[in-house]
């Protein structure tokens, strides 16, 4: 407690740099998921082969993906949201992907007989219905990320895992230990808060009625 | 009453507010046969028409391709003098109300804001939403404290209810309906029949409806078009088809044997018709102890039945709307019309005024 205590500066800026790495994933994650899982949602028989491929680079042990986008991207946060943003597909795009298609048809072929177009099909009706699904998939993105971006600190990105290599390597139990306590802060208040803005889909799907 | 293909091509009427499908076939990339085969038929303006068949006879097929939600394979179809191919498909489909069995109301919006999608994708203005709304709630008889109520705090003939009113929405000349009360109790059933005839006597859209109940397709229908195989069997009024029935299919089809049935759909008018002049008094005496009970002359003869025989009479006395005076009938003149081939329909828009 005592070294979280008078090395709150850098434990703060610590934290910042790892919000800022988890956000900046989530970001390219979202920008590259969204489109992903609903061409997958229309063109049914890419699923099995776009989801194999995303199962496997999630089975890339971390460490060794960040070491291996080193010649390429060079050392830093690059290589670092790269492979973040890289696990995250998965477990965006396949809970997108079940939000999406599990949409009831009837309400679709309406929204098709009405003469809404694939746009206003798409942001009217399967966006916000499949809105909490996707909301399960950012929460488990910004997790994951959270935690595997503590590794990153070993490929020099920062964060959070700076005072857990240092002090794993300085053998200052304190340093690890503030920097177990911020890591779980910032998972415990991320899951929280996105759990409120799921209800909150979930419940504009539902009505007033039901209560989770 | 039957359409030849090339007589419809001659003599199409550029009518507005007609459809007219013409040699119209479907065939899904992944079948052999054809879900509909050369359909040519006529629906004449403010018709409620009926597509009837069994399961898989090409009835919702032959629907979606009116909405385009299928395209046919070949043929045209017609709406007034548009052939629909040449309209833009969303423009179209905002015409053109849509009610499916399974509602498929969007459960994100509440009931104001489901029925108010087409006006809104049609950029009506505010109030003239708002009051159309309010205007369709009452149509089809919901309270309107249920506005801001979710499809999932309705039960499912009031689901079915925000459907209509959805479809009616941006008042479209023509509604499609596929078996929209098939997934309904009985008696909500029965009730939203009733609703739908009353709305069809008092908007004058033309309704094109599939069912494959018979019952409910002879009481709604202005003309059944009998399906098999993809393939228009017959395309008659409901008394045409029970009374003469192309084939032995029809026939067993619709029951042209089932008595009741047949004097369902016939007036008492066509009694008085067929006799000119009713009785003004009763020829048995033993009548005098009984007290002779009054039915409508608009009536349908089925109606007669029960009445003689729940009342003990051995006559009824028909009065006509301005309730006048028409006379005197009898089970005898009953069993004459079953054989008669000058039967009147009962006319359907009077029987509901009330
Ligand atoms: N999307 C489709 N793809 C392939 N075949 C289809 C499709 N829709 C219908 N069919 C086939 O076309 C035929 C007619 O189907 P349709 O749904 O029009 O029948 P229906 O008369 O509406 O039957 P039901 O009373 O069961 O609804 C059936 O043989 C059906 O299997
Ligand atoms: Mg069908």
């Amino acid at each position: 407690m005592r070294y979280l205590i008078n090395n709150l500066d850098l434990v703060g800026e610590l934290f910042l740099q790892h919000l800022q790495l988890t956000l900046i994933v989530l970001f390219f994650a979202l920008i590259i998921g969204i489109p992903l899982g609903v061409v997958l949602a229309r063109v049914k028989w890419l699923q099995g082969p776009i989801m194999g491929i995303l199962g496997i680079i999630y089975t890339i042990p971390s460490l060794s993906f960040f070491v291996l986008l080193i010649p390429v991207f060079g050392l830093g946060t690059t290589p670092a949201i790269v492979a973040l943003t890289a696990y995250a597909q998965l477990l965006l795009v396949r809970n997108w992907l079940v939000g999406l298609t599990s949409i009831d048809p009837a309400v679709l072929e309406a929204a098709r007989g009405m003469g809404m177009s694939s746009w206003q099909r798409f942001w009217q009706v399967e966006f916000p219905l499949a809105l909490p699904m996707l909301l399960v998939g950012v929460r488990l993105v910004v997790l994951s990320s959270i935690g595997i971006g503590t590794i990153a600190a070993f490929i020099n990105a920062g964060g959070l895992g700076v005072l857990l290599f240092e002090g794993v390597i300085t053998a200052n139990y304190n340093k690890i230990f503030s920097g177990a306590v911020a890591v779980t802060v910032l998972s415990l208040t991320a899951n929280y808060g996105i759990r409120t803005f799921e209800r909150r889909a979930e419940r504009s799907i539902h009505g007033a009625q039901v209560n989770h | 009453m039957t359409y030849a293909y090339s007589k419809i091509k001659e003599s199409r009427v550029t009518q507005s507010g007609e459809i007219l499908f013409e040699d119209v076939s479907k065939t899904f990339e992944s079948e052999a046969v054809s879900a509909v085969d050369g359909v040519s038929l006529q629906v004449a303006a403010g018709d409620l028409v009926v597509f009837l068949g069994p399961s898989g006879s090409g009835k919702t097929t032959l629907l979606k391709m009116v909405n385009r939600l299928y395209e046919p394979t070949s043929g045209k179809i017609w709406i007034g003098d548009e052939d629909i191919q040449s309209l833009s498909i969303n423009d179209l489909r905002r015409q053109i109300g849509y009610v499916i069995q399974q509602v498929g109301l969007f459960p994100h919006m509440t009931v104001k804001k489901n029925i108010s999608v087409v006006p809104r994708l049609l950029d009506w203005e505010k109030d003239q939403i708002q009051s159309r709304v309010a205007m369709l709630l009452d149509l089809t008889g919901l309270p309107d404290t249920y506005l801001e109520r979710y499809p999932n705090q309705l039960s499912g003939g009031e689901q079915q209810r925000v459907g209509l009113a959805r479809a009616l929405a941006a008042d479209p000349d023509i509604l499609l309906m596929d078996e929209p009360f098939a997934a309904l109790d009985a008696i909500n059933r029965e009730r939203l029949q009733k609703e739908l005839l009353r709305l069809h006597c008092k908007l004058d859209k033309i309704i094109l409806f599939v069912t494959h109940d018979v019952e409910e397709a002879l009481l709604l229908a202005d003309k059944i078009a009998v399906l098999r195989d993809g393939k228009l069997i017959q395309y008659d009024t409901p008394i045409d088809l029970v009374t003469k029935p192309k084939n032995a299919f029809v026939e067993e089809l619709v029951g042209t044997n089932n008595i009741l049935r047949r004097l369902s759909l016939v007036s008492i008018e066509s009694i008085i018709k067929a006799k000119g002049r009713l009785l003004d008094k009763p020829i048995t005496m033993d009548q005098a102890m009984v007290e002779i009970p009054t039915i409508h002359s608009d009536a349908d003869l089925r109606s007669a039945l029960s009445l003689l025989l729940s009342s003990g009479s051995d006559y009824l006395r028909v009065e006509d709307s301005f309730g006048t005076d028409q006379g005197l009938i009898s089970m005898e003149d009953l069993r004459e019309m079953l054989s008669s081939n000058q039967l009147i329909e009962k006319k359907k828009c009077d029987e509901i005024s009330d």
